[in-house]
Order: C-alpha cells, then sequence, then structure tokens
C-alpha cells in the first residue's frame, strides 16, 4: 500500500473485500450452520442454530454408505490426478520442446476434447461400460475424469514449461545428465508451481463431478460423495433428510480446504508466474 | 586436455537453412579459440555441435582423434558456460557447483574438495549457501564458470559468456577468464560478437558470416592481413575506412586526390581496374606536404585524452553501386555523395567540426579488395614489414 493512500481509499478496499468474501463464504456458514441444528430446528428460519448438535455427523458415518463414499471419492480422485498429471507433464514437455510435425494440431485436438459436452458421451459411456466390465468400478470413473481433464493439464503446463529457459536443460545435458535426468532434475522442480495448479484443478474436478458418478457406478464399490449424497434418506419418509445433506457437504468440502491451504502458497505463485512473465 | 579437429562439417536445419558450411579448423590442446561473427553467423551452433546438443548434418568431428559425432553430450567430458549463465534456480550455489559431480555419481568427499576449489578459485566461498536469484550478475557468472570448472572437463566451451555484463564487469571478468584459462591450460573455445573481446583473449580467431569460415589466425595476422572486406571490416575499433578507387597503370587513384599513388613492382595493366581501398583509422595522417592529399572535412571529433577520432567526410560524385560492402558490416562504402571516414589523430592536434581536413595515406600499409568478390587482393603475407603490398596478380 503506498503512502498516497487516503483513508476513503482504504475504506473502500476494506468494504471491497469484506463484501467479496461475505458474498463467497454466505452459503458455506449456512450449509454449516444447516449440519450443527437438531432436526426439529431445520425449518426455523434463523441462520444461527440455536442449539448446536452433531447428530447429523455421527448419522452418516454411522450408515455404510457415506465412508465408502468418502473412501471411493479420495481413492479415484487421487489416482485421477496423479496418473492426469504424470500424463500432461510428458504431453506438455513434448509440446513444448520437441519439433515434432502437428504439434499445433495436438493441442487444437485436446483443446477440443475439454469443450466437449459431457452429457452427450454418458449414455453410450453407459453401455460400453456395462459391457466390458468398467460399470460401477474405479476404473470406469478414474478413466473418463483423466480424459476429461486432460486437456486441461496439458494446456496448464505447456505454459509454465514455456517459461523454464531452455538454456537450463542445456545445461544439465552438457553437466551430465541424460534426457530424462535433467527432466526430473531441473525442469519439473521449476514447473512445480504449474504441476501443483494444474494438479488442484484436475482434484477438484474429480471430486466434484456428479454427472458421472450417478451415471456410472450403482453401489458402494464405487460411488463417490456426491452420487451418495443424492442416495441419503430421511429417518421416515416424511422427513427431508437436509440435516445429513449439509453434513456430508461439509465434511466433503474439508479436503479441498486443507489442500488448497497447504499448497496456497505455490499456487498463487504458479497462478501469477504463468501468466506474467519475469 | 584436448585438440579438437573440425573436417567440413555442416548443418542443415529441417527448415532447410543452413546454419554452418562446410567447416575445417583445428583447435590444438590448451588453445584458447574464438569464434567470431555477427549474430546469425552459425557460431553458437558450431560450438553447440561440438558439445552434442546440435546433430551434424555433415562432416566430423573429433576430439583427439576420437569421432565424436554420434556421442551425446555427457560422454564429451565438455563443459559449457552458457550467455544466460544457465544457474539452476531453485539450487543454492553450493548445488550448482556439486550437480555436474553428483550426476556422475562422485563421492561427497571429492564433491566437496572440488567444489570448495572451484568456489576459492572463483572467490565464491561467502555465496556458497546463497541461492542464484539473490546473486548479481558478474556473480551469477562466476558460479557458471565454476560449475564448468569443478568437472575438470578436457575443454571448455564459452557461448556468449560476457555479453549481460555491464562494461566495466566485462573488462574485469576478461582478464579473469584470460588468467583462469593461462592457469589451467585447458582448451576453451569462446563464442562472441565482440572484435574486443576476440582480439585481447584469444591465441587465435576464425572469424564466420553466414555459416561460412572467413580466416582462421592470430589476432595480429587478421588485423594486419584480412583475406576478405567482412573481415576487415569487423576486426579492428573503429573500423577500418573502406575507400573506392581505380587502379590505373600500375598506379592507384582515390577520390578527392590529384596525386595517383604508385605502387611499385606492379604488373602494368591497362584495364581500368575497380578496387576498394582499406585503411585503418592510425593509418591516416595529416598531410605534411601537398602531395597525396584526400582532401576532407570534418564532421565530429571524438577526443578520448590518450586518442582523438576524428570523422571525416569527402565529396564522392558517382554513386556507384559496384562499390558494395558486405550487409553485416551495416555501412556504405559512399551515403548521399559522400564517403565517411575515420581518422586517429594526436590528441593535441587542434580541429574542430566543419574543418577542412588534408589527409595522407600511409601507403605501406593499405589494403585493396576486389569489389567484385570482396576477396583481398594483396599478396598472403608477404607484405608485413612495411613494405607496400601489391595486388595479387602482380606474382602471377
Amino acid at each position: 500500500m503506498s503512502s498516497s493512500e487516503t483513508g476513503f481509499d482504504r475504506f473502500c478496499w476494506a468494504a471491497g473485500s469484506f463484501l467479496a468474501v461475505l458474498y463467497a463464504l454466505t452459503p458455506i456458514v449456512w450449509i454449516l450452520s444447516l449440519s450443527l441444528k437438531y432436526p426439529a430446528d431445520l425449518g426455523d428460519n434463523r441462520f444461527w442454530p440455536q442449539r448446536i448438535t452433531f447428530e447429523h455427523y455421527r448419522t452418516i458415518f454411522s450408515d455404510a454408505q457415506f465412508p465408502a463414499a468418502l473412501w471411493n471419492s479420495l481413492g479415484i480422485a487421487f489416482i485421477s490426478t496423479i496418473l492426469a498429471i504424470l500424463i500432461a507433464m510428458f504431453a506438455a514437455y513434448a509440446v513444448v520442446r520437441l519439433k515434432f510435425a502437428g504439434r499445433r494440431l495436438f493441442m487444437a485436438f485436446a483443446l477440443s476434447v475439454a469443450m466437449f459436452p459431457p452429457v452427450s458421451i454418458i449414455g453410450p459411456l453407459f453401455n460400453i461400460w456395462r459391457s466390458i466390465g468398467l460399470y460401477d468400478t474405479w476404473p470406469g470413473l478414474i478413466l473418463p475424469y483423466i480424459t476429461l481433464t486432460l486437456p486441461l493439464a496439458i494446456w496448464t503446463l505447456a505454459a509454465f514449461f514455456r517459461e523454464i529457459p531452455w538454456d537450463l536443460e542445456k545445461a544439465a545435458r552438457v553437466d551430465g545428465a541424460t534426457r530424462f535426468q535433467a527432466f526430473r532434475m531441473i525442469i519439473v522442480p521449476l514447473a512445480a508451481p504449474g504441476v501443483f495448479s494444474a494438479a488442484i484443478l484436475v482434484f477438484i474436478f474429480a471430486w466434484n463431478d456428479f454427472l458421472f458418478a450417478i451415471s456410472l457406478t450403482s453401489t458402494n464399490q464405487a460411488r463417490t460423495v456426491p452420487a451418495a449424497i443424492a442416495f441419503f434418506t430421511g429417518s421416515s419418509r416424511f422427513e427431508q433428510p437436509t440435516g445429513s445433506i449439509a453434513a456430508a457437504a461439509v465434511v466433503v468440502t474439508v479436503p479441498l480446504i486443507i489442500l488448497v491451504l497447504v499448497f496456497q502458497r505455490r499456487i498463487v505463485a504458479g497462478l501469477t508466474a504463468g501468466a506474467v512473465k519475469g | 586436455m584436448a585438440e579438437i579437429r573440425l573436417d567440413n562439417v555442416s548443418k542443415r536445419f529441417p527448415d532447410g537453412t543452413e546454419a554452418v558450411k562446410d567447416i575445417s579448423l583445428t583447435v590444438a590442446d590448451g588453445e584458447f579459440f574464438i569464434l567470431l561473427g555477427p549474430s546469425g553467423c552459425g557460431k553458437s551452433t558450431l560450438l553447440n555441435m561440438i558439445v552434442g546438443l546440435d546433430s551434424i548434418s555433415e562432416g566430423e568431428i573429433r576430439v583427439d582423434g576420437r569421432l565424436v559425432n554420434n556421442l551425446d553430450p555427457r560422454e564429451r567430458n565438455m563443459a559449457m558456460v552458457f550467455q544466460s549463465y544457465a544457474i539452476y534456480p531453485h539450487m543454492s550455489v553450493q548445488k550448482n557447483l556439486a550437480f555436474p559431480l553428483k550426476i556422475a555419481g562422485m563421492q561427497q568427499e571429492e564433491i566437496n574438495r572440488r567444489v570448495a576449489k572451484a568456489a576459492d578459485a572463483l572467490e565464491l566461498r561467502e555465496l556458497l549457501k546463497r541461492m542464484p536469484r539473490s546473486l548479481s550478475g558478474g556473480q551469477r557468472q562466476r558460479v557458471a564458470m565454476g560449475r564448468a570448472m569443478v568437472r575438470e572437463p578436457d575443454v571448455f566451451l564459452l557461448d556468449e559468456p560476457l555479453s549481460n555484463l555491464d562494461a566495466k564487469l566485462r573488462s574485469q571478468m576478461r582478464n579473469e577468464i584470460a588468467s583462469l584459462q593461462e592457469q589451467l591450460k585447458t582448451t576453451m573455445i569462446y563464442v562472441t560478437h565482440d572484435q574486443t573481446e576476440a582480439i585481447t583473449l584469444g591465441h587465435r580467431l576464425a572469424v564466420l558470416r553466414r555459416g561460412k569460415l572467413q580466416q582462421v589466425g592470430t589476432p595480429r595476422e587478421l588485423y594486419n592481413d584480412p583475406a576478405n572486406l567482412f573481415v576487415a571490416g569487423f576486426i579492428g575499433s573503429p573500423a577500418m575506412n573502406f575507400l573506392p578507387g581505380r587502379l590505373e597503370k600500375g598506379k592507384l587513384l582515390l577520390p578527392g586526390t590529384r596525386e595517383v599513388i604508385d605502387l611499385p613492382k606492379m604488373k602494368h595493366d591497362d584495364a581500368d581496374n575497380k578496387v576498394i581501398v582499406g585503411l585503418r583509422p592510425e593509418h591516416l595522417s595529416i598531410a605534411d606536404d601537398d602531395a597525396s592529399l584526400l582532401s576532407a572535412t570534418t564532421t565530429m571529433v571524438e577526443w578520448l585524452g590518450a586518442d582523438a577520432f576524428v570523422h571525416f567526410e569527402m565529396d564522392f560524385r558517382d554513386d556507384d553501386q559496384s562499390f558494395a560492402l558486405p550487409k553485416e558490416l551495416d555501412r556504405r562504402i559512399s551515403k548521399n555523395g559522400k564517403i565517411q571516414g575515420i581518422v586517429r589523430l594526436d590528441p593535441s592536434y587542434r580541429i574542430d567540426r566543419g574543418d577542412p581536413l588534408y589527409l595522407k595515406p600511409d601507403t605501406n600499409n593499405l589494403h585493396l579488395f576486389d569489389p567484385k568478390n570482396g576477396e583481398s587482393m594483396m599478396v598472403e603475407l608477404s607484405c608485413r614489414g612495411g613494405s607496400l603490398c601489391p595486388p595479387a596478380e602482380v606474382y602471377k
């Protein structure tokens, strides 16, 4: 902040920031509040709970469905992320560093995959998956997640690789490193912010996906949390499972928050480093 | 320690451009060898071919007789310093220096010993724990040198290592590199576009232009006996003056000269031969008699204390297109009917802009070039020692 800023400027900045944070956080706080209310108080039209209970959390974890779904979600999202980033790293490196025919075509083609509406392939995929035995399995979800996130990951990583001076790789090769050693010891560490940014984006996609999860799974074997929440039932048929849904929503947000907090500094560095040179 | 031999080496890129054309030269063991040329002349490509970063399209490169054409860079035991320094930004200075040794799988004690030795030689000891981003340009340059030194390679390759430094640091590092080479006695190939750097550092120079080798020789040889217009104009600062001239019956006529210059031992030829006359600024002097005058007008005086460089211009009526200089020299013999030139004078001499200037060429040190192909018309190596260098055809 420069010293020339007046008190009024500072007030506007503070007010603006406060509004933005309020706008983003209100729904989350609301869900948190819902998850802590007694079932009887759910319709009391109050923002803050009068009495606090962890009953809903106990309910979702005592049911076999939710822990299984949480495990599926974690496993599928992590495996998808790791595989997608690994493949994207090699692809992006090749596109940036190696001069082969059709590089531009490859990038354009990759982008077109990302523009494809997933809804349009769900039907055929459902049939194919059933006939080849991928229906309701982890690979059955990991595969489409990798496919749909790869373009984004490749484009993000290619932007980062482009910023790394090629001389560094040459220097490593002259210093005695093989091509792969140079890649692993010089290029990858320097592209780390990009790798983390891309990884977070892929993870969020896989973690939040509802469409594929609901269409390609049927049991606790592979059903992820977003799909599982849709199958929540109230304690009686006349009751909405609002509290349980709220509690589940809070629980699935936690890994994302942890992940983003841990890698926050790298991601911020990454998002700006990729865009602005120097 | 290694001798490097290039035999008819060429490089063609997939898009058809020929960056290096049929170059043959030998770099002797322990020699400080300079590849000199303007940007885009193929000198960096040639260096990359020697170190193995670029493939060789044609020809052979041998190190101590061993063919290295198809060897990976890491099998050539050469170290390179890049123009951008290429210091690994995520490693401390210590780790940067140790990197090539670690890759080679060396013992930790030996790594520490060698890193310490290089750090001492380059005064990097206090900086070992620092990260590259906190170093100044000169310090980064030293780290890059250190990383090349620790490996005790057969050959050092330096790709414009000083071009990112400011002038003062550049001359300081120039001296350091020279004394380093003196101590290590390792073969060193140094790429630069700066002729001052080249002639002050190199034992021998190779001048390149558009991928072709122009001339190889010691700085003195290139300065005194340039093989063609390009070398003549590229080596020396301020650059050589070029004047359009005519050979007539064994005599040389210069524009603005009333008198002809006698070229003794000249074959008497009635043909009206056009020549380009090259004269270094120090080989022109103020005329003290009325003979052999070049009458010019002073356009600018650069007074430097020890020297004074006086820029002048002369009228040259017919703007003849046949007197063309190589494009890379970025100048023309005559512009708007005027010939521009520079003369080095005694700094005590008083002269101002606009003053008339009567000059006398030192006929013992003039160079003649064929305007058709730019080749020197001087007889090779015969014209040192002050005697006038006659055109080559005299002896044919």
